[in-house]
Order: C-alpha cells, then sequence, then structure tokens
C-alpha cells in the first residue's frame, strides 16, 4: 500500500488523535489502533524507514 | 406375506436402490427425530454456509470501476482486493458479465501488460476472514475439517491458475491448482483443501485467513512444488504452475458466486438479498455520497459540539452495523470540499479525522469525528458537516482487513 503525506492530527486536547495521509488514492484519516490495517501498514513503513510522519500542525 | 419389520442386517449393502422406493412412500412421521444429522445433509445446500461475504459480486460501495491499479487496496466490490506487487497495470471493475443466475462479476482487465515479471512480482485477488466466522473449520484440532470452495470463473487465457489458503495466524498456507479449460467462457470451478490439524485459527475480528486467487507471478513463488497439502510458508511453493495473465494488455479474468464451505462437497451457492449482503459488507466499510447534491448533508450532527473559541467541532456518525474496529475516515480531493454547517452559514473545514482519543472512537453504535474549521458560533452550538459545492464529496468508514 502506497501512503503519502502522513501527518499526525491533534484533538482539542492537544493529543495526538490520528493520522491524516494518502493512501490507495484516497485521503484517509488513521485511527492509532493496531487493529486498523492503515495504522499497522504505517508503522511498518516507519520501522522500514519508507515513510515519516510529519507533526501535527 | 407383509412383514412388521426387518431385523438388523436384514438388507445387504446396495440391496435397495433409488428405483426400489416409490415417489412418497418414506414420510416425515417414519424418520425418527434426529435420525439425520448434518453430516448427511452435505449437497443439500440447506441454510446459509458459505463464509464468504459478498461472493456474488453485488456490493460495489467504493465504486464500479477504478482504472490504473498498480498497487495493492481495496477499489470496487466490497471485500475484494487487488494485491499488486509491480505486475502490470490493471483495471477492477464490477462487471455484468455473469453466468446465469448471476448479476455481477469481479473483472480485472489488463491495461499494461508485464510478459516477464521479475522474481518477487506477485499479483492476486483476495478475500480476507477474521478468526470468529472460521471456527466451525475446526483448524488445528485433531477433528478438523475439509475445506470446499466453489466459484465462477471466465478468462481470456486458458491454462492452470493457483486459489491459496494462507492462515495468516500461524503463518500456514495450502495452494491448490484449477484450469480454465475455455477462453472467454463461464466454467464453475470446485476445490477442495486438506483439513489442517496444526495450527487453530484465533476466535478474533482479526485477519486470520486470506484467500487468494493468482493472476501472475514471479519464479520466487512458483520455483518449488506446489504445496497442496497444509504447510509452513515456504515462497516457492505458492502458485506453482500460474499463467501469467499479465502477458498481454488483451487480457482479463471474472470472478463471481463465490462459495467457502465445510466438507469435501459443494452446495448450492446461497444467493442472499443486496441488502443482507450490503449489512455484512458495512461492518468493514460504510459510505455515504454527495452524488447530485452538490451540499449534501452526510448526516454527521454535532451533539452538544464545542464549535466556540476552538473553532472545531465534535461529530457523531450513526453506523450502519458495527464494524469490525476502529475505523478509518476515507474522504476524497481537498478538506475544504467539505464544510461545517451552522447557524444557515459555510465554512470550509481546514482538518477533518478520526478521534481515536474519544473511548476508542465507537460509542453505542456511533462513531466519532472531529472537524476544524473556523468558525465561532459558541460553545454548545449545533450543526453539521456537508459537501462543500464538491458533487464528488462523500464520507466513508473503513474497517477492513
Amino acid at each position: 500500500m502506497e501512503i503519502k503525506n502522513a501527518q499526525y492530527v491533534k484533538n482539542a486536547s492537544g493529543e495526538n488523535c490520528a493520522i491524516n495521509c494518502e493512501a490507495e488514492s484516497v485521503n484517509i484519516s488513521v485511527p492509532l489502533v493496531a487493529s486498523n490495517r492503515h495504522y499497522a501498514e504505517i508503522l511498518k513503513q516507519v520501522k522500514e524507514g519508507t515513510l515519516t510522519i510529519a507533526d501535527a500542525e | 406375506m407383509a412383514l412388521d419389520r426387518l431385523g438388523s442386517n436384514a438388507i445387504a449393502d446396495l440391496a435397495v436402490s433409488a428405483a426400489d422406493i416409490a415417489a412418497g412412500t418414506i414420510t416425515t412421521a417414519q424418520i425418527a427425530d434426529g435420525a439425520i444429522t448434518l453430516a448427511k445433509t452435505s449437497g443439500i445446500g440447506g441454510g446459509d454456509n458459505n463464509v464468504i461475504i459478498n461472493g456474488a459480486m453485488q456490493v460495489a460501495q467504493r465504486t464500479t470501476g477504478s482504472t490504473g491499479i498498480t498497487s495493492s487496496g481495496y477499489y470496487t466490490v466490497d471485500r475484494w482486493k487487488v494485491s499488486n506487487s509491480n505486475l502490470g497495470t490493471w483495471t477492477m471493475s464490477q462487471s455484468t458479465d455473469s453466468p446465469d443466475g448471476f448479476a455481477h462479476s469481479l473483472r480485472m482487465d489488463c491495461t499494461t501488460a508485464d510478459a516477464s515479471p521479475a522474481a518477487n512480482d506477485d499479483l492476486s485477488i483476495q478475500t480476507r476472514l477474521e478468526g470468529t466466522d472460521l471456527q466451525q473449520f475446526k483448524k488445528g484440532l485433531s477433528s478438523a475439517e475439509q475445506w470446499t470452495m466453489s466459484f465462477y470463473v471466465k478468462s481470456t487465457t486458458t491454462g492452470t491458475y493457483i486459489c491459496q489458503l494462507f492462515d495468516n495466524n500461524n503463518n500456514r498456507f495450502v495452494s491448490k491448482s484449477y484450469t480454465v479449460s475455455s477462453a472467454n467462457t463461464w466454467e464453475q470451478k470446485t476445490i477442495t483443501f486438506p483439513a489442517d490439524t496444526t495450527g487453530a485459527l484465533a476466535n478474533t475480528n482479526g485477519n486470520c485467513l486470506i484467500i487468494r486467487w493468482y493472476l501472475a507471478s514471479g519464479s520466487t513463488y512458483t520455483s518449488g512444488t506446489l504445496q497442496t497439502a497444509w504447510g509452513t510458508n515456504t515462497h516457492a511453493n505458492k502458485a506453482v504452475g500460474q499463467v501469467n495473465l499479465a502477458a498481454s494488455t488483451s487480457n482479463s479474468w471474472r470472478l463471481t458466486g463465490v462459495k467457502l464451505e465445510v466438507g469435501d462437497t459443494a452446495s448450492a451457492f446461497n444467493h442472499r438479498s443486496v441488502d443482507e449482503e450490503l449489512l455484512r459488507c458495512s461492518r468493514y466499510y460504510q459510505k455515504t455520497k454527495a452524488a447530485s447534491d452538490t451540499y449534501k448533508h452526510f448526516g454527521l450532527v454535532f451533539i452538544g459540539a464545542d464549535v466556540g473559541g476552538t473553532s472545531y467541532g465534535t461529530l457523531a456518525v450513526p453506523l450502519v452495523t458495527t464494524m469490525r474496529g476502529i475505523p478509518a475516515l476515507e474522504t476524497t480531493g481537498t478538506v475544504s470540499n467539505y464544510a461545517l454547517w451552522i447557524k444557515n452559514t459555510n465554512t470550509a473545514l481546514s482538518t477533518f479525522s478520526v478521534d481515536s482519543g474519544i473511548d476508542d472512537g465507537i460509542i453505542h453504535g456511533q462513531f466519532y469525528l472531529n472537524a476544524y474549521g473556523s468558525v465561532s458560533a459558541g460553545a454548545g452550538s449545533c450543526g453539521a458537516v456537508r459537501a462543500n459545492n464538491a458533487s464528488a464529496a462523500y464520507v466513508a468508514l473503513d474497517a477492513e482487513l
């Protein structure tokens, strides 16, 4: 799965609550839970060094 | 002379044939309760014993056609995934080309060929199943059951194809071949996979079983001996003999009527209604579209929203059914294709996201999202998220495996 432009998103409490990115030709907001296939893929690509997640704005 | 009853062993094997029993002579009253066990009803087709979801390719919430596919993902028909590792470019569609008794099929058309795949290249169509739906196969037990797969296939390219069950919990697989005998002709195939007394499937909502229909494969996966009994994950034995469907842009492949059931006999396909199949698919993917209404509301309302100085809203998304797990939010285009609608004012969103911090996102049949926009409507205001003059805008939740 090709993932691009990954960036953390903060909620109103100032905590990281999601990673927004592009995947499978659409925009995806990914929950930070291991059972989600997008999050599992992000963790895999970060570990392999092929993806970097930008900090939240 | 009339006989009241026969003693045991009075009728030798094969002594009574079907021609000896007149129609209607065996009534319900003459069969004792429990005398006919489930094992003796195999092949009759009673009940819905198919563990495949959307096997008739009826539901395509994402879209009915997707072009330029070069990587893996879910593109068209629900629950059916393309796995493509550098093996051509494809169009995937929900086709109306189907065998008698079916209305749709999954279709793959090659648009950029790869006549000589590199060693690690690989192309397959997959569906993935939760372990909770597979316990009846008793995998890993001494009483493990066989698996019978039946499906209709139509291809431009005759020859040997590989179908595989992959146990994602224990890293084991079994592959079987089937033959497309006639080009451009619907053929029904039945494959019985052996039972596996090693490695139980977890009784969880995770990705426990991957079913692959190979379409092409590099030598890494074809150089060994096809592994037709369950065994460890040896790449070379996965797709031995598989034809290269990617060899020409004239090539295409279609699949429908897919059924996987317990035992060694294929029973008739269980035709489900569209709404029943859609409900099953909604456990993994739910979508609402703007369609022709460029300012369509998505049914996403603020409930007790805080949209004052913080300029954000927390949205409750009503779920069609409980989803498999915490879903991702899927949208299209730019975030400004979506707007907060508060007090008759439309404000483009600056951020639209899930919030895995709110009780893991799911509360009482609802899923919560955060929408940020430069609004100052005051704390406690109510509103909604809608399309912002964007007919292509949609909101989807994805909890696929």
